[in-house]
């Protein structure tokens, strides 16, 4: 079922300039994302996932630069100047971030009170009675216990879990309708973690919340996402409905990233590894990128292969698949 | 269990002897202070009466989450940190009062590998001088040049080109600088390793390949790990017995199997429950179980169970006093009244 | 076998240079420090009169462009007829002399009592840093009398009186750096391993510490140079008839009206070499943090961008 895209991604290039060369963070990323979905980003460190996130939201300063492509907010580019302006007035509103350290994201001199009903009084134009009471009411949304109390305590009186769900809270108040969530629960604890997911997952449910999780650990896309991106090297290698990938992980870095990733509820005697390291982004290989580290790798892989089509809702970008009989270009 | 003798670490220790063993240690540390003119000194209680012991050649993990006093223990064990009550044993000797002049030569035996890879090396220092440095230190080359040959020989075992040697770390990925990390670890031929959450600051395709290095080595070399995670499921392949902590105290020790197959402790269970399966067919089916209310003060702990603010099955007697580790099958001890 | 290459100690050379060179505030600072170098060390050579040649009937002309000027004292003379640009010039060896040995002096001192507070703590903390607190309240200009009292002026009168006055500063920075470093996890790596504090002191802590030390020991040269130069003209510091700019300021106030070429350039010297020491300073700063100066460099490239399509389209 194809939704018509709230947020689409084009094309996008994104470089940083540094005294060793130009790196090229991210190489052509095309995505997009519908109404109330959760589309799940999962990549290594390095992958361009939280790049391109960063792009959306307007991020990208110097040394680095949008080069190339679009990205568009329900039709409309937020690119270019105009972009600019109209970024200026979604960000905060209508698309709304949250961080993986929740220590270092809120301010620990005012109170976490303070913080939010600031949101609430900057966006929405509420007074200081309104945006208070919202305050309680936003705290209850994130299950956070004796809301008015809390409101008036600064950020280190809450533990890291409690911090993550403020900030959820302070993303949630001018009622955006798209969550980005950049490896949110990475910092936290398990037990804490899971909590997290499972008030995300209420949340966009009750909220009809888009949300964009970016993460690098596939227990929390398996949790959470309809979809998923895998990113490797500044590309999307391969996308497609979440269980459906996870089932059948058609690009050789995925299959890779399954088998690497271990699960209490198996056995084995030994982790499966990919050898090698991801690519030096200064000087991106010429063609696949996963290459040198693949099994599969063949004469064909010296040329850069693009995102085909696989079946319904899959897409892969590798030249082995595309031999495999149910490709459509 | 039968008496140790602790006369000298020349004793040969037989296979069934500990390695380690650390018997009722309890670490505090300062907390601060308060009361009128700061009279009142308080007391952060980190671990309290935890014991264990490790085996020539095996690795426990010891699993807890931040707070828990995991990477504390590690440390007293190396005799990083004081310990203000119990018992450490190396090698069947007792090192717990150790003067510092006997320590320089025991840290030849016990090393340490850290968790974040990018602080953990000199950012002054060539990837050479980093691993050279134990020999040097403790007699075994003079200087730089002597130390060459070892050195050489440390960084192909761990997977590192030849050339790493005169660059410097911020040349180098994390997964990179954790085996210069392991390599400075293995320098001095230790026996006993402690490994600070080792993966937990790497990508997961890296993870797979320092853990896969870390059994390797152990299988060649005859080492011993003390692993220390907050990961349930990265300590699986690696352990061969696994320790649960919560809140400065030991709450659950079995086999590898034991704890994932048929986990005692409320803990335990709520911790196994939590790490998310790739799977989103069995994931979004499971029934997470999870306990509300907050860890204790570890200023101030109460008596009894620590775990007794989240556990479902609280009774009367959780609240009083604090359960012992009872073996409940062989190899098997839950600290639980139930 | 493990050393790096001459070469690439050659090419990283010549990227900083680059990068110098890209920074027209930093490079224009390094300029101008090598020129009063030079001018510091050539003296003999450049200075077209001995500083201390009296020349009683060329008293209090003016530089070579105002009326009465003459190309025998390009910038004038003063009440006893001494050439100006040569006490200038001159008076240069006595700033970056003081300058440097004030730096050296209490930079040492200070950094080693800043490492031992920092890494030993407990009393020995205690104690250091008390001392540093009571020097530091202790109005320094009080100190120069009683040691003059004591010594009476001269170049090494000043060298001592800065140096005691200006160590405190070091120790304070290095204490709070060697604590953040301390907590590091190479530092427990050191230890781990069994260096003993000596070694862990020298060999990770301290090599950590240079940039900020580096960075602020350029700072102190610069208020040091002010600093002689107040103590000169309040005739504390340097005595006549060797040459300060200090000192000739001082000389020249009473004729400030008459012959204000007096008090300006020994002034503008001050002024000049303290803008360059300061420029050297900040650019030594941004070099020091990886990414301050990755986005320098961005920014340069950007710039440079910019020009070379402005060519572009002008040739078009």
């Amino acid at each position: 079922m194809i939704k018509e895209p709230f947020l689409e991604i084009e094309n996008l290039e994104v470089h940083f300039t540094t005294r060793s060369g130009i790196v090229h963070g991210a190489r052509g990323v095309s995505l997009h994302l519908g109404y109330g979905e959760t589309l799940g980003i999962v990549g290594e460190s390095g992958s361009g996932k939280s790049v391109t996130v960063q792009a959306v939201m307007g991020l990208i300063t110097t040394p680095g630069e949008i080069v190339a492509g679009d990205i568009r907010w329900k039709g409309r580019s937020l690119l270019g100047p105009r972009g600019k302006e109209l970024l200026q007035k979604i960000r905060g509103k209508e698309i709304a971030m949250i961080f993986q350290d929740p220590m270092t994201s809120l301010n620990p001199l005012f109170t976490v009170g303070a913080q939010i009903t600031e949101v609430l009084r900057h966006h929405m134009g509420m007074n200081r009675k309104q945006a208070l009471s919202r305050a309680v009411e936003l705290l209850e949304l994130v299950d956070i216990s004796a809301p008015e109390k809390r409101l008036g305590q600064h950020p280190h009186e809450f533990s890291g879990g409690m911090r993550q769900r403020v900030m959820i809270a302070i993303a949630l108040a001018c009622e955006p309708q798209l969550l980005i969530a950049d490896e949110p629960t990475t910092a936290l604890d398990v037990t804490i973690q899971a909590q997290i997911l499972e008030l995300m997952a209420d949340l966009q449910q009750r909220l009809h919340l888009s949300v964009i999780m970016i993460t690098h650990d596939l227990g929390v896309i398996a949790q959470l996402c309809h979809r998923v991106a895998v990113m490797y090297a500044g590309e999307i290698i391969e996308v497609g409905d979440a269980g459906d990938l996870f089932d059948y992980p058609i690009h050789p870095y995925t299959q890779g990233l399954l088998r690497a990733t271990p699960r209490p509820d198996e056995v084995t005697e030994r982790m499966v590894a990919i050898d090698g390291v991801p690519p030096n982004l200064i000087s991106p290989p010429a063609g696949c990128s996963f290459s040198p580290r693949c099994r599969n790798a063949r004469d064909s892989c010296c040329r850069r292969p693009s995102l085909v089509s696989f079946g319904s809702n899959r897409r892969v970008s590798c030249w082995c698949a595309c031999e495999a009989p149910g490709v459509q270009e | 269990m039968e008496e140790l003798n602790t006369t000298g670490s020349s004793a040969k220790t037989e296979h069934d002897d500990p390695l380690v063993k650390v018997e009722d240690i309890t670490v505090h540390f300062e907390g601060g202070r308060t009361g009128f003119w700061g009279r009142k000194r308080l007391l952060v209680h980190a671990v309290e009466n935890v014991s264990f012991h490790i085996l020539p050649g095996e690795t426990l993990g010891l699993v807890g989450e931040s707070g828990s006093g995991k990477s504390t223990t590690g440390r007293a064990i190396l005799r990083r940190v004081p310990v203000a009550g119990g018992r450490i044993f190396y090698r069947g000797r007792d090192i717990t009062r150790i003067e510092t002049a006997n320590l320089r030569p025991l840290r030849r035996h016990m090393q340490l590998v850290f968790q974040d890879p990018y602080a953990s090396l000199n950012p002054r220092m060539r990837i050479f001088d980093i691993v050279a440095e134990p020999l040097i230190v403790h007699g075994l080359a003079r200087n730089s040049r002597e130390a060459t040959g070892k050195v050489s020989e440390l960084l192909d075992r761990v997977g590192l080109p030849p050339d790493a040697g005169h660059r410097y770390p911020h040349a180098f990925s994390g997964g990179q600088r954790q085996r210069v990390g392991i390599a400075r670890a293995l320098a001095l031929n230790p026996e006993f390793i402690v490994a600070d959450e080792p993966v937990s600051a790497l990508d997961v395709s890296i993870r797979a390949q320092i853990i896969n290095l870390m059994q390797d080595l152990q299988a060649e070399l005859g080492l011993t790990y003390l692993f220390i995670a907050h990961d349930l499921a990265v300590v699986r392949h690696i352990s061969r017995r696994i320790a649960i902590m919560y809140a400065g105290k030991i709450m659950e020790l079995a086999g590898r199997d034991d704890i994932y197959e048929n986990p005692l402790h409320p803990y335990t269970q709520a911790l196994l429950s939590a790490v998310p399966v790739p799977d989103p067919k069995v994931q979004r089916s499971r029934r997470r179980i999870a306990y509300k209310g907050e860890t204790p003060n570890p200023l101030s702990p109460p008596p009894g169970c620590r775990f007794q603010s989240r556990c479902p099955r609280r009774m009367d007697l959780c609240t009083r006093q604090s359960p012992p580790m009872t073996e409940r099958s062989p190899g098997h001890s839950v600290a639980c009244w139930q | 076998m493990w050393r790096t290459g001459w070469r690439e100690r050659l090419q990283n050379l010549r990227s900083l240079g680059l990068e110098l060179w890209r920074d027209k505030a930093g490079f224009t600072g390094v300029v101008m420090i090598a020129a009063l170098l030079f001018m510091a060390l050539a003296a003999p050579l450049l200075a077209p009169h001995s500083p201390a040649d009296q020349d009683l009937m060329a008293r209090l002309k003016p530089p070579v462009w105002s009326e009465k000027g003459t190309w025998n004292h390009i910038l004038g003379t003063d009440h006893l007829g001494r050439d100006v640009l040569s006490r200038v010039i001159y008076g240069s060896r006595v700033s970056l002399l003081v300058g440097a040995a004030v730096v050296l002096v209490a930079g040492i001192f200070g950094t080693m009592l800043g490492l031992i507070a920092g890494y030993a703590r407990g009393r020995a903390d205690n104690i250091i840093m008390r001392w540093i607190d009571t020097q530091v309240a202790f109005p320094g200009l009080l100190l120069a009398l009683i040691i003059l009292a004591v010594i009476g002026p001269s170049l090494i009168t000043v060298i001592i009186v800065l140096s005691i006055n200006g160590w405190m500063v070091y120790g304070r920075m290095t204490r709070s750096a060697v604590l953040s470093v301390r907590e590091t996890a190479y530092v427990e790596a050191a230890e781990v391993l069994g260096c003993n504090s000596r070694r862990v002191i020298f060999r990770h802590v301290l090599p950590n510490l240079t940039s900020p030390l580096l960075t602020l020991a350029i700072l102190e040269f610069a208020r040091i140079v002010l600093a002689e130069a107040a103590l000169s003209f309040l005739g504390l510091g340097i005595q006549p008839p060797a040459t300060s700019w200090g000192l000739d300021v001082s000389s020249g106030k009473d004729y400030m009206f008459r012959a204000w070429w007096l008090v300006t350039f020994p002034g503008l010297a001050i002024s000049i070499t303290v803008l360059a020491i300061n420029l050297v300073a900040s650019w030594m700063r941004l070099i020091s943090d990886p990414q301050e100066r990755e986005k320098q460099f961005a920014r340069q490239m950007a710039a440079r961008g910019r020009k070379h399509r402005r060519k572009e389209a002008a040739v078009l």
